[in-house]
């Protein structure tokens, strides 16, 4: 039996801003379900009442005192923009 | 004689009575590179003007009488995941492939601080997503002990290119098994750090509850040096644990009677190759020689780990690697018609399979109505498996057992099915899920081909892995074998 269908595999690949090829789409189809039928073993495991780790220290919220200090300037944040203009980044038109 | 069989203690002796310079141990890397580069094929990027200017600097201070650092003057290889300011860094993907960060990575600061000399970017899985170093954007890197073999990954380069005498020592990073397994495949020393204990800063984020960056070298020695200089906290980084660092040399004692050993019988079990298993067989004996006692025990959750690891690193990289999109940095397609066609034609274009593939799974298991039954049911059965090492380092000094359950296998042996690929890593994944420290150390042969033993400790004791992985080492003669390269 399938666990994930090709329509499923497409809508995650445009979830994840990917564009896929039909042939992609079935190679994807293919070995998530192996890898998603693989990972359906932890169902034999009772975690009801098991806390779920995020991380592995017990760390708090980690603040540091609100001082102005040097930032990344302009140029240097532009520097690897693959288009600027006018000193910022440069997109395609958002709104058609 | 490469000056690279020499220890980072020896070296800096020689260059303080002045009978080496700086520039003796950069012409030793570059040169060593050329003859044998083509052939390993480890680095990305060199850095050879800004190192032999370094050199020539660094010369120049060295007649002064001042006391220097021990990491004065060495050459140190770097994987291409951590950012170095003004050299490109790819991760290994053609996504990145004309990127030029604008700041150096924690590690790197505390390295140049130490005047350690960085000679290049090292080769790697693309983001680090792989064990054999064949999914690098750019082409594989060979293992040195035989070119056939993959010098697994992801950290391939960085190990590569330390057992080739590239470079004195390298940093790779560890996600899975990232230095842990090139590192027994190449057959050198590699330590991945408790996480939190090394600043993640400027590491470029694949799984970011599990990624710790660790040094590889030739000898537990160095190692303890290149970690003493690069751990610590960091304000930079907020996962950063605010621990006192010990003093690692002082642990090189070559002293472990009394200590408790556990072997976990999941880790000498079914999968793991006859003559692997002897090897580490063979290491416990010297152990007990030594002094030290082992018992076998379980870690029962630790056939779990596998599915565990690939959902919860995948989910984490989903979100990582959104931010590669082609707006501010890395190679923008020309084939987008509108914005959100721009990301995908960018995205679709610039990375390779795997990451794909682990995009694709970590967004199905973070996405509406799977996310209960993927992501947090990982995160749960991760607790199981910390607690698995919880109750068993309470009891025992370390965790020893085989480091990867094979040698180096050939390349494009385990391209075709990835859950294959996925299985080679399934004794050093429970240890990043845990966030434990582990080391791995050669300890012998099979095939000609380097074997890595394993040794796991509790939460921020280094010292401890260190002491008994110095002790095998001082005891045995595997770290003295080297891989012949035609030049």
């Amino acid at each position: 039996m399938s666990r994930i269908s090709e329509e499923q595999v497409k809508h995650v690949a445009h979830l994840a801003r990917l564009a896929v090829s039909e042939e992609e789409v079935k190679m994807f189809t293919e070995q998530l379900d192996a890898i998603i039928g693989f990972a359906e073993e932890l169902n034999e495991l009772d975690t009801d009442n098991v806390e779920p780790t995020t991380h592995v220290l017990d760390l708090k919220n980690v603040l540091r005192e609100d001082v102005v200090k040097d930032s990344v300037s302009r140029e240097e944040a532009l520097k690897n923009a693959p288009d600027q203009k006018d000193g910022q980044f440069k997109v395609p038109n958002v709104l058609e | 004689m490469s000056l690279f069989d020499k220890k980072v203690s020896e070296l800096h002796q020689l260059l303080h009575k002045k009978e080496i310079s700086v520039t003796d141990l950069v012409d030793e890397s570059y040169a060593r590179i050329k003859a044998v580069d083509d052939q390993v094929k480890a680095f990305l990027t060199l850095d050879e003007e800004n190192a032999r200017k370094k050199a020539k600097e660094l010369d120049g201070k060295l007649g002064s009488g001042e006391e220097r650092g021990l990491l004065f003057g060495m050459p140190i290889g770097i994987k291409d995941n951590i950012v170095t300011k003004g050299l490109r860094t790819t991760c290994a993907s053609k996504l990145l492939s004309n990127f030029e960060p604008i700041h150096d990575a924690t590690v790197v600061e505390r390295l140049l601080a130490a005047e350690a000399i960085a000679i290049g970017k090292l080769n790697m899985d693309e983001f680090a997503m792989g064990s054999s170093n064949e999914n690098s954007g750019f082409f594989p890197t060979k293992n040195p002990w035989n070119l056939d073999c993959v010098p697994g990954g992801s950290s391939g380069g960085s190990a590569a290119s330390v057992a080739a005498g590239e470079v004195l020592f390298s940093l790779g990073s560890d996600t899975g098994g990232s230095i842990r397994q090139p590192a027994a495949f190449c057959g050198v020393v590699g330590l991945k750090p408790t996480y939190g204990l090394v600043s993640r800063y400027g590491l470029v984020a694949f799984a970011s509850s599990l990624d710790q960056i660790g040094p590889i070298t030739r000898s537990v020695e160095d190692n303890a040096y290149l970690l003493q200089t690069i751990a610590g906290h960091d304000a930079m980084d907020s996962t950063s644990a605010n621990v006192d660092v010990p003093d690692y040399l002082s642990a090189l004692t070559g002293d472990v009677k009394g200590l408790k050993i556990a072997v976990p019988k999941e880790y000498l079990g079914e999968g793991v190759d006859k003559e692997v298993r002897e090897r580490v067989l063979e290491a416990l004996k010297v152990l007990e020689g030594l002094g030290a006692t082992w018992e076998e025990v379980s870690l029962p959750h630790s056939k779990y780990a596998l599915a565990t690891y690939y959902l919860l690193s995948s989910s984490e990289a989903s979100a990582n690697l959104a931010r590669f999109d082609g707006i501010r940095y890395g190679v923008r397609s020309d084939n987008g018609q509108n914005l959100i066609d721009l990301y995908k034609q960018t995205r679709s274009e610039g990375f390779g399979d795997e990451v794909k593939r682990r995009i694709m799974l970590g967004t199905f298991a973070l996405s509406s109505g799977y996310y209960d039954a993927y992501y947090k049911k990982a995160q749960k059965v991760r607790t199981l498996i910390k607690n698995d090492f919880d109750e068993v380092l309470a009891k025992y000094d370390v965790i020893i057992g085989p480091t990867a359950p094979t040698p180096a296998f050939k390349i494009g042996e385990k391209t075709k099915d990835p859950v294959t690929m996925y299985v080679n890593d399934i004794l050093t994944i429970p240890v990043n899920l845990a966030g434990v420290p582990s080391i791995s150390v050669p300890c012998g042969f099979s095939k000609q081909m380097p074997v890595g033993l394993q040794i796991i400790g509790k939460h921020f004791d280094e010292s401890t892995i260190y002491r008994v992985a110095h002790a095998f080492e001082q005891a045995t003669e595997h770290h003295k074998a080297k891989p012949e390269l035609e030049v």
